[in-house]
């Protein structure tokens, strides 16, 4: 069989799988859980395509899933769009966030480039707070109908929305990874100046990763008003998007598809297990923790560490 | 004798106050081998990443097959067949031996036949064999053979060996020229830098010195090394 279609049809089961055990379960918090977990596999994904095969560490995950956050809010706001045109939404002005970011910043190398974009998400954040129409440093509310046939619950709904999301996400990874464009990247990550010498046009790459990260990175952000039902520009540029964007895809294992949807889960998981039994403010102290584990015994993450067994 | 078909006119570049490059103008026909030497600081490397696109503004025109090069980045300059190989060698540290020479093959418009070719590609440098293997397993003469084989990938007209045999032992340097003459033949032109002046005077048709920033010698290696400036740049003046 064709692997795409395997990888596809996987994914799908895995999915299905998934929603059925929820519904077995039958509590709300699963939804809930599962969620938070999905939103990071978006995340990191996203995070990875620019990070992971190019090399260049994006530091401004909070940024662009706020833009695509706020987009959500705006459209709603403005033409009263739902969820699902938000996402759209979401993906076309983080992406072109993402590629204007990348046109100004990306003849920055290295570490430069991470503080370029750091700055990004610094400047978004004055700028929301600032502007009144989607609520300000007050924030904004959605209200959202409780039930939404046919879905059991509204969470259900966000939750079966963020696995598409996520299956999408991976999928996408996937395929840059087996693409001409994956090889462009992991050629720039190596040595861009050979690159460029062999024939491959660095810039033009660059530009295809910034957005396509930019655009995924707001979609991971698009359903967070409606998860939360409020918005405010505190929770929306957290610290925890940025590193768990840059965590996640490292203990993982940065530069493969996989890689990503592995630590996502693994670290979700342990935040919400934390949240639940200890205290939501440990979150960032386990990242913490678990990056300076990985870093010293595993640098090539989770699936670099096997590979390497192999 | 064919025609021309590289031109660098009045070629200069500065970095501040310091004059790299002054007025150097080149010639190449189809198929020509030229040696290019002078002392270090002399300008070669300048010369070399003027032409192929790495200093993006300096002064004086370039042009390959026809076409005027300026403003062209270096992936463009690759694809319309300049190819190059660096001084230090620059492989693709992740991917292993076949994959980076299908790097310029997928880039090229060969995405098809990308592995076939890059096998080829390997078979003309004698690396056929190491494909699976990682750049770091390589000894440094093998870099240097897959740094040929990564530029001859992209069927070069114009070939740059910038000292492509440093550090190597003297068989090793035989079989690096040995290659590049395997490679002229297959009808690419050969610009060598090279400090090792038994590869220059062996392989050269046509010898180019710079010293200080400038051209001052351009002609057969027998009678350019017979010249008294030459001489002088190298082993000082009396």
């Amino acid at each position: 069989m064709n692997t795409h279609l395997r990888f596809w049809l996987g994914a799908a089961a895995l999915g299905l799988a998934l929603v059925a055990g929820l519904r077995l379960l039958g509590n709300d918090y699963g939804y809930f859980a599962g969620y938070f977990v999905l939103q990071y596999v978006v995340l990191a994904g996203a995070w990875n395509i620019l990070g992971g095969y190019a090399g260049y560490v994006n530091f401004g995950a909070a940024g662009f899933m706020a833009a695509g956050a706020y987009s959500a809010i705006v459209v709603r706001q403005w033409l009263g769009w739902d969820l699902i045109p938000g996402i759209f939404a979401a993906a076309f002005v983080a992406g072109l966030l993402g590629l204007g970011t990348g046109y100004l910043t990306l003849r920055l190398k290295g570490v430069y480039f991470s503080i370029a974009t750091l700055c990004l998400a610094v400047v978004l954040q004055t700028l929301v707070v600032n502007w009144d129409y989607v609520g300000g440093s007050r924030g904004a509310y959605i209200i959202h109908a409780r039930d939404i046939p046919p879905f059991n619950s509204y969470s259900e709904m966000l939750f079966i929305v963020m696995l598409a999301l996520a299956i999408i996400t991976t999928g996408i990874g996937r395929a840059v990874e087996m693409s001409r464009l994956g090889r462009g990247l992991q050629a720039i990550r190596d040595n861009e100046r050979a690159a460029e010498a062999v024939g491959v046009p660095t810039l033009r790459l660059k530009l295809v990763a910034t957005t396509l990260c930019g655009a995924l990175m707001g979609v991971a952000g698009a359903p967070l008003p409606y998860y939360s039902g409020y918005l405010n520009p505190e929770a929306a540029f957290s610290l925890a998007y940025a590193v768990n964007a840059i965590a996640m895809p490292l203990i993982g294992g940065a530069g493969t598809w996989a890689g990503p949807v592995i630590g996502a889960v693994l670290l979700a998981s342990l935040q919400q297990a934390a949240t639940v039994t200890i205290s939501s403010a440990l979150n960032l102290w386990i990242v913490g923790w678990m990056l300076v584990i990985f870093v010293a015994v595993a640098p090539r993450g989770i699936l670099g560490w096997f590979r390497r067994r192999a | 004798m064919s025609e021309v078909f590289f031109r660098a006119a009045g070629l200069g570049k500065r970095f501040g106050g310091f004059v790299a490059l002054a007025e150097v103008d080149i010639e190449l026909r189809a198929g020509e081998r030229l040696g290019l030497i002078g002392p270090n600081g002399s300008g070669k490397s300048t010369f070399v990443n003027c032409i192929s696109g790495d200093f993006g503004e300096h002064d004086g025109q370039v042009t390959l097959g026809g076409v005027a090069l300026g403003g062209l980045k270096p992936h463009r300059r690759a694809r319309l067949g300049m190819a190059r190989t660096f001084q230090l060698p620059q492989p693709f540290n992740s991917l292993n031996v076949l994959e980076n020479v299908r790097v310029p093959l997928l880039f090229a418009g060969h995405a098809a036949e990308a592995t076939d070719r890059a096998m080829a590609c390997l078979e003309q440098v004698e690396m056929a064999d190491k494909a699976r293997k990682l750049p770091k397993e390589l000894t440094q003469v093998e870099q240097r053979r897959l740094e040929l084989a990564r530029a001859i990938a992209l069927q070069p007209r114009l070939l740059i060996a910038d000292e492509a045999m440093a550090g190597l032992s003297n068989t090793e340097v035989d079989q690096i020229i040995a290659l590049l003459f395997k490679l002229n033949e297959a009808g690419a032109a050969v610009i060598m830098i090279e400090h090792i002046m038994r590869a220059v005077t062996a392989f050269s048709e046509r010898l180019v010195v710079f010293v200080a920033g400038r051209k001052i010698a351009d002609g057969p290696p027998r009678d350019v090394l017979a010249l008294a400036e030459v001489e002088g740049a190298y082993l000082g003046k009396q």
